[in-house]
C-alpha cells in the first residue's frame, strides 16, 4: 500500500466500486476467491455479463454518475 | 457424495495435517480434502491412510460432527462394480521421472534442487506459495535459476528412458518466462539443453521471444554434476561452452526438467488387459492406427501411447472416441431416456410476481450474514410477493416445496440468494421447468462465494452487501422475460474438403458411423502429399497403406468423392450448410450443390521449393519429396552416390518463415539410415540446427549415430554454402568445436525444405475461418479445442492445421470426425435463449455488428433488389450472447435478451443505492 492510500484508508474513506465481470472468466474467478476464502473489502459489488465485450461505455458513466468511486471491468 | 455442498467445514476442523501430494509435497493438507479448488466434482474426500477415525478405530470423527448436510459416512467400503461395455479407452496418463536415484544431481540432499513439477506448483497462483517464487532452503526469492533438460529422458546411462519426453523444452521455457514475470523481471534464468525441441504450432515463436525479449539464456550443454555451497545452499554448475571453454556459474536454485514415463501400476494394468507395450513401456501402435492397441476394441490416448503435450493428447482422446463410437454406432441412443416437463405457463402478459428464497447454506451464509434481515429487506422491494428462508435451498425437499410455492402463490419470477449460478443455476432452472415456468425467469444473488466467504470477519458489512446483492438481483428479475429456445434441425451429412490422408481418414471415420460424407478434392486423385512419400519413421510402407485407404474410400457406399473439384461458394451454419462445388470435366465445368451439417477442412500443405543452395540448378540436389520419389522409383542416382549431405531447416526457422516444420529431422535421419543400410560405405552427413526427433523418434537418432551418420551443427548466422566442384558438389560449413570451415565433397544433397500452407485465404474467407500469421488454419483453442474452428460445425485436421507426420494427421482426422459426429448424431439442436437480437425498425444495415461478432453469427441481408438497403440478422444457432454487437451498434438496434442496456443499467443503479 502506498503512503497516499494508507492515509485514505486510515481516514475512513471506503470507495464504492462496481465491477462488471465476464461470466466465463472473472465471475468464476470471484467464485474461486470465495472457495479459497480470500478476504477482500466488502465495498465491491459484482455485476455479471455474458462477456466483457458487452460493456457499453455508458455503463461506466452511469456508475460514476450514480456515485461510484471506481469501476472495474474484468474479462 | 450427493449431500456434500463443498462448504469446507470438515477440512477446516480436521485435526490431521498430512503431506499434500498435489502440491508436489511442498505443502500440507488435511486428511479430509479436495485436491485443488477447481476439482470436478467439487466434493471432499477422506484419505483413508491418514484419517484418525479410520486409522485409530473411531477416535475422531470431528468432520462428521461439523458437516451441516450429514454427508460423511464412515461405513462406506470399496465396492466392485461390473459394467458391460462395447469398447474401452485407456487414458491412464504418466508419472514423472523420479531423480532421487541420480547421485550426480543430489536431488534428495540439496534443498534448492527441485523438479519441474515442484516448480509448476511453486509458480502456480493456487500453489503452496500463491505463485510467489521462493526457494526451499530459506524461503527467499532466488536471483538466479537454472533448468537442466533431459532428466530421465534421452538417457540410457543413468536410466532406461532412451526416448525424448517431448514436452520438457516447452515447459522449461514457460517456467522460465513465468518465473521472470513473478519476480518482476529481475530474475536471471538459464536453460541448459542438448537440442531445443520447440517443434509444435507457435512453439518456435515462443522460444524466440523468450530468448530475445524476455532474455532467458539458452546454453547448449549437458550438466554433469551439481555441487552445493554448504553455507549458502547455492548450487554450482560447471559447463563447457560452444568454444570449448570451461565455465563455472552459481545458481540459487536448479530445476530438473524431469521426463514422462509409464507408472508401474499402469504397466501391470496393461499386462492384465493383455495390451502389448513396447520396450519404452508405451502402448504399441502403428502409424495408420495411432490409437488402436493390440487388443481389438481397446483404444489408447495421451501419454500412455507416447509422451505428448496437451493439444496432441486432446486430439488423440477424440480420435479414440471416434474409433470407440464406430464400434458402438449401432447402439447409439438405445439406453437414453428423455425427461419430460409439464407445459410451460404463459406469463408474458402478467405483472412480475417475484418469489425470493434466501439460503443459509448451513452456516456458510447464515453464520456470517444476518439472513432474517436480508429476507425482511427483500419483502419491502417492489413486485416481491413471497420471501422464504431455507437452511439449504438446493436440497431435494426444498426443491419439491419450491414447486408447490410457485404454484400456490402464482409466482412468475424466482430469485435465489445463495451460492453461485456457476454450480447451481441449472438445478434451480430445472425446478422452474417442473413448476411450468420458463427457465429464464430466474436470477441468483451470489451471497456465499462473493459475500459471506470473502467477508467472514466483517459480519455487519457482509449483511449490508448481501442486501445490496439481493436488491440488484430483484431489480433484474423485474425486467427479465421468458425466452424461447428455438430448435434447429441437423442435416446428418458431412463435407470433407481435401482428399489426402487426413481427409480420407475423416470421411471413413464418419461413414463408418453411418454418416454420409462427400470428399471434395482439387486434384484428379485421392492421396494428397502422401502420394510422394516413401515410408513412415516406423518403417511402414506408405504407398501400400495409402492404396488400401483409397480402396476403402472408393468402396464405401456412404462416401461420394468429387475429384478435380473446388468449392465455389458456401453458406449456412452448423447443421444446415449449403455448398456449391465446381467440378472440371473433360471440356466443361459442372456445378453441384451439397447440403450438409458439418465441414471438415483437410486441405493439407505443400513443400517449399527452395531458391537457395543451388536447388533447381543441379539434378543431384533433391528436396525431401523429390528424394522420397527417387527412393520409391529406385532412381540410380541414389544407388550410385557414394556420399550424401542432408541440410536441415531449409526455409524453416528463419525470419520469413519462423516456424519449425516438425517432420524434417525425423525424415532426414530415416533417409540417412536408409542410405547407410543400402551401402555402409556411403558417407552420410546431416547438417542441422537442433535435432528434433521428439518422442520415440529419438531411437532413430541413436540408430543413425550408431550406424555412422555424421552430424554437424550450424547456426542460422553461419549457414552452409553449396558450390559445384567439378563433377561433384561441395558443402562448406563452419564447425563449432574446431572453429574453422569444413569442406565436404558430396554426390548428392538433400534439402529438408519447409512445409508451407497452401492458398488458404479463399477458403478462410468463404467460411469465415481464421488463419495464423503463418497462414495455417487457426483452431478455436490451441489446447482444449484443437480440431474445432471458432465457428461451430466446422473442424480441421492434418497439415492444414500445421506440419505433422502421418500418425498425427490420422489421429487428428479421427478427432475431427468424432467432434463432427457429436453434432451430426443429433436430430436437432436446442439453442440457448440468451442471444442477441436486432430491432429491425432501428437497424440501418451499417454492418458494425457483423464486424464485432466473434462467432460469425450476424449476417447482413439485402432487403431490396438493388442490394443497397441491408438489415442485420442474428443466426441464433451461432450466437453465444456475448453482446459485442450491442456495443458496436450505433443506433441501439442490437441488443441481448435479458441482458439489455436497461437491465444492466438498473443493476448498476441498484448496486449503488444505499
Amino acid at each position: 500500500m502506498t503512503e497516499q492510500n494508507n492515509l485514505e484508508f486510515n481516514s475512513g474513506f471506503s470507495p464504492k466500486i462496481v465491477t462488471i465481470a465476464c461470466n466465463w472468466c472473472s465471475y468464476s474467478a470471484a467464485d474461486l476467491a470465495g472457495v479459497s476464502r480470500f478476504q477482500y473489502p466488502p465495498n465491491m459489488k459484482i455485476i455479471k455479463v455474458m462477456c466483457s465485450g458487452r460493456v457499453n461505455p455508458n455503463f461506466i458513466l452511469k456508475a460514476f454518475q450514480k456515485g461510484a468511486d471506481g469501476v472495474l471491468i474484468s474479462g | 457424495m450427493d449431500k456434500c455442498i463443498a462448504c469446507g467445514a470438515c477440512t477446516e476442523k480436521c485435526p490431521k495435517k498430512v503431506t499434500d501430494h498435489f502440491n508436489a509435497g511442498l505443502a500440507k493438507r488435511k486428511a479430509i480434502y479436495v485436491d485443488y479448488p477447481q476439482a470436478v466434482p467439487l466434493k471432499y474426500a477422506i484419505d483413508p491412510e491418514t484419517c484418525i477415525y479410520i486409522v485409530k478405530n473411531g477416535r475422531c470423527g470431528v468432520c462428521q460432527k461439523v458437516c451441516p448436510t450429514d454427508a460423511i459416512d464412515f461405513d462406506q467400503t470399496d465396492k466392485t462394480i461390473n459394467i458391460k461395455v462395447g469398447s474401452v479407452i485407456m487414458a491412464p496418463g504418466f508419472s514423472t521421472f523420479d531423480p532421487s536415484g541420480l547421485d550426480n544431481y543430489q536431488y534428495s540432499q540439496y534443498p534448492n534442487v527441485v523438479t519441474s513439477m515442484e516448480m509448476e506448483r511453486i509458480l502456480s497462483a493456487t500453489g503452496p506459495f500463491n505463485g510467489h517464487l521462493i526457494r526451499p532452503s530459506d524461503d527467499k526469492e532466488p536471483k538466479k535459476v537454472a533448468w537442466l533438460q533431459c532428466i530421465g529422458s534421452r538417457d540410457i546411462n543413468k536410466c532406461d528412458n532412451s526416448y525424448c519426453s517431448s514436452v520438457c523444452c516447452m515447459y522449461a521455457i514457460k517456467e522460465a518466462v513465468i518465473a521472470k514475470e513473478h519476480s518482476g523481471g529481475k530474475l536471471d534464468t538459464a536453460i541448459f539443453y542438448m537440442d531445443m525441441r520447440t517443434y509444435g504450432k507457435e512453439f518456435e515463436g515462443y522460444y524466440e521471444r523468450a530468448k530475445n525479449e524476455q532474455k532467458v539464456r539458452f546454453i547448449r550443454s549437458r550438466i554433469h554434476t551439481i555441487e552445493e555451497d554448504r553455507e549458502t545452499n547455492n548450487l554450482i554448475l560447471k559447463y563447457v561452452d560452444d568454444q570449448g571453454k570451461i565455465l563455472t556459474e552459481i545458481f540459487d536454485m536448479v530445476v530438473l526438467s524431469v521426463g514422462m514415463q509409464t507408472p508401474k501400476d499402469v504397466v501391470d494394468l496393461a499386462d492384465r488387459l493383455d495390451i502389448k507395450l513396447n520396450d519404452n513401456k508405451f502402448v504399441e501402435t502403428d502409424s495408420f492406427n495411432p490409437v488402436s492397441t493390440s487388443r481389438p476394441g481397446i483404444f489408447v490416448c495421451g501419454s500412455f501411447q507416447e509422451p505428448k503435450d496437451i493439444p496432441m493428447a486432446v486430439m488423440e482422446a477424440s480420435a479414440a472416441a471416434c474409433d470407440a463410437q464406430t464400434i458402438l454406432s449401432g447402439a447409439r441412443n438405445s439406453l437414453t431416456k428423455e425427461k419430460t416437463f409439464p407445459k410451460e405457463r404463459d406469463v408474458s402478459d402478467q405483472e412480475p410476481r417475484i418469489g425470493v428464497f434466501v439460503c443459509n447454506c448451513g452456516t456458510n451464509i447464515g453464520g456470517i450474514v444476518d439472513v432474517p434481515s436480508v429476507a425482511e429487506m427483500a419483502k419491502t422491494l417492489p413486485d416481491v410477493v413471497y420471501v422464504e428462508e431455507n437452511l439449504f435451498t438446493c436440497s431435494q425437499d426444498t426443491q419439491e416445496k419450491l414447486i408447490e410455492v410457485i404454484e400456490k402463490n402464482n409466482l412468475n419470477r424466482i430469485v435465489v440468494a445463495a451460492c453461485t449460478p456457476r454450480t447451481h443455476e441449472a438445478l434451480f432452472q430445472e425446478t422452474l421447468k417442473e413448476a411450468g415456468l420458463n427457465k429464464y425467469l430466474f436470477e441468483m444473488a451470489n451471497i456465499r462465494n462473493q459475500c459471506s466467504w470473502v467477508h467472514s470477519k466483517e459480519k455487519d458489512e457482509a449483511t449490508k452487501k448481501a442486501k445490496i446483492l439481493v436488491q440488484m438481483a430483484i431489480s433484474r428479475a423485474r425486467r427479465i422475460k421468458p425466452l424461447k429456445q428455438p430448435t434447429i434441425s441437423i442435416d446428418s451429412n458431412a463435407l470433407v474438403i481435401g482428399g489426402g490422408i487426413a481427409g480420407m481418414t475423416a470421411a471413413l471415420g464418419l461413414a463408418d458411423q453411418g454418416f454420409h460424407t462427400s470428399i471434395v478434392e482439387k486434384s484428379n486423385q485421392l492421396g494428397g502429399a502422401a502420394l510422394k512419400l516413401d515410408s513412415t519413421w516406423l518403417g511402414e510402407d506408405i504407398g501400400q497403406n495409402l492404396k488400401k485407404m483409397i480402396r476403402k474410400v472408393n468402396n464405401n457406399s456412404l462416401i461420394d468423392v468429387y475429384t478435380d473439384s473446388i468449392i465455389k461458394n458456401a453458406s449456412g451454419f452448423i447443421g444446415n450448410f449449403e455448398t456449391t462445388i465446381t467440378k472440371s470435366e473433360a471440356e466443361s465445368e459442372k456445378e453441384i450443390n451439397i447440403k450438409h451439417g458439418a465441414i471438415i477442412v483437410t486441405v493439407g500443405a505443400t513443400e517449399y521449393q527452395p531458391s537457395e543452395y543451388l536447388h533447381g540448378q543441379d539434378e543431384m540436389i533433391f528436396t525431401h519429396l523429390a528424394f522420397d520419389m527417387a527412393l520409391k522409383t529406385n532412381d540410380k542416382k541414389i544407388a550410385s552416390a557414394n556420399s550424401a549431405v542432408f541440410i536441415q531447416c531449409v526455409g524453416s526457422r528463419e525470419t520469413d518463415r519462423p516456424y519449425c516444420s516438425k517432420v524434417c529431422c525425423t525424415h532426414s535421419i530415416k533417409s540417412a539410415i536408409k542410405l547407410r543400410n543400402l551401402d555402409p560405405e556411403k558417407d552420410v552427413y546431416i547438417i542441422y540446427r537442433d535435432i528434433r526427433t521428439y518422442g520415440q523418434r529419438e531411437s532413430l537418432y541413436k540408430e543413425a549415430r550408431d550406424k555412422g551418420v555424421i552430424f554437424i551443427r550450424y547456426d542460422v548466422e553461419n549457414k552452409p554454402k553449396v558450390e559445384k566442384s567439378g563433377e561433384n558438389l561441395k558443402v562448406t560449413i563452419k564447425d563449432h568445436v574446431l572453429n574453422r570451415n569444413l569442406e565436404i565433397d558430396t554426390d548428392i544433397i538433400v534439402l529438408a525444405s519447409a512445409i508451407i500452407p497452401g492458398d488458404n485465404q479463399d477458403l478462410a474467407k468463404m467460411f469465415k475461418l481464421s488463419l495464423t500469421q503463418d497462414n495455417f488454419f487457426n483452431e478455436a483453442h490451441a489446447k482444449l479445442r484443437p480440431v474445432e474452428f471458432a465457428t461451430e460445425g466446422i473442424f480441421m485436421a492434418g497439415m492444414a492445421h500445421y506440419p505433422k507426420p502421418i500418425e498425427e494427421s490420422i489421429a487428428q482426422a479421427k478427432a475431427a470426425a468424432s467432434r463432427a459426429a457429436v453434432a451430426l448424431s443429433k436430430d436437432s439442436l436446442t439453442v440457448e435463449g440468451i442471444v442477441s437480437f436486432i430491432d429491425t425498425s432501428m437497424c440501418r444495415g451499417c454492418g458494425e455488428c457483423e464486424k464485432a461478432c466473434p462467432f460469425n453469427a450476424i449476417i447482413l441481408e439485402e432487403t431490396d433488389e438493388t442490394g443497397e438497403s441491408k438489415i442485420a440478422y442474428v443466426q441464433a444457432a451461432l450466437c453465444k450472447g456475448c453482446g459485442a454487437c450491442s456495443v458496436a451498434c450505433p443506433t441501439g438496434a442490437a441488443s441481448i435478451h435479458n441482458y439489455d442496456d436497461e437491465i444492466v443499467l438498473t443493476m448498476i443503479e441498484s448496486a449503488l443505492e444505499v
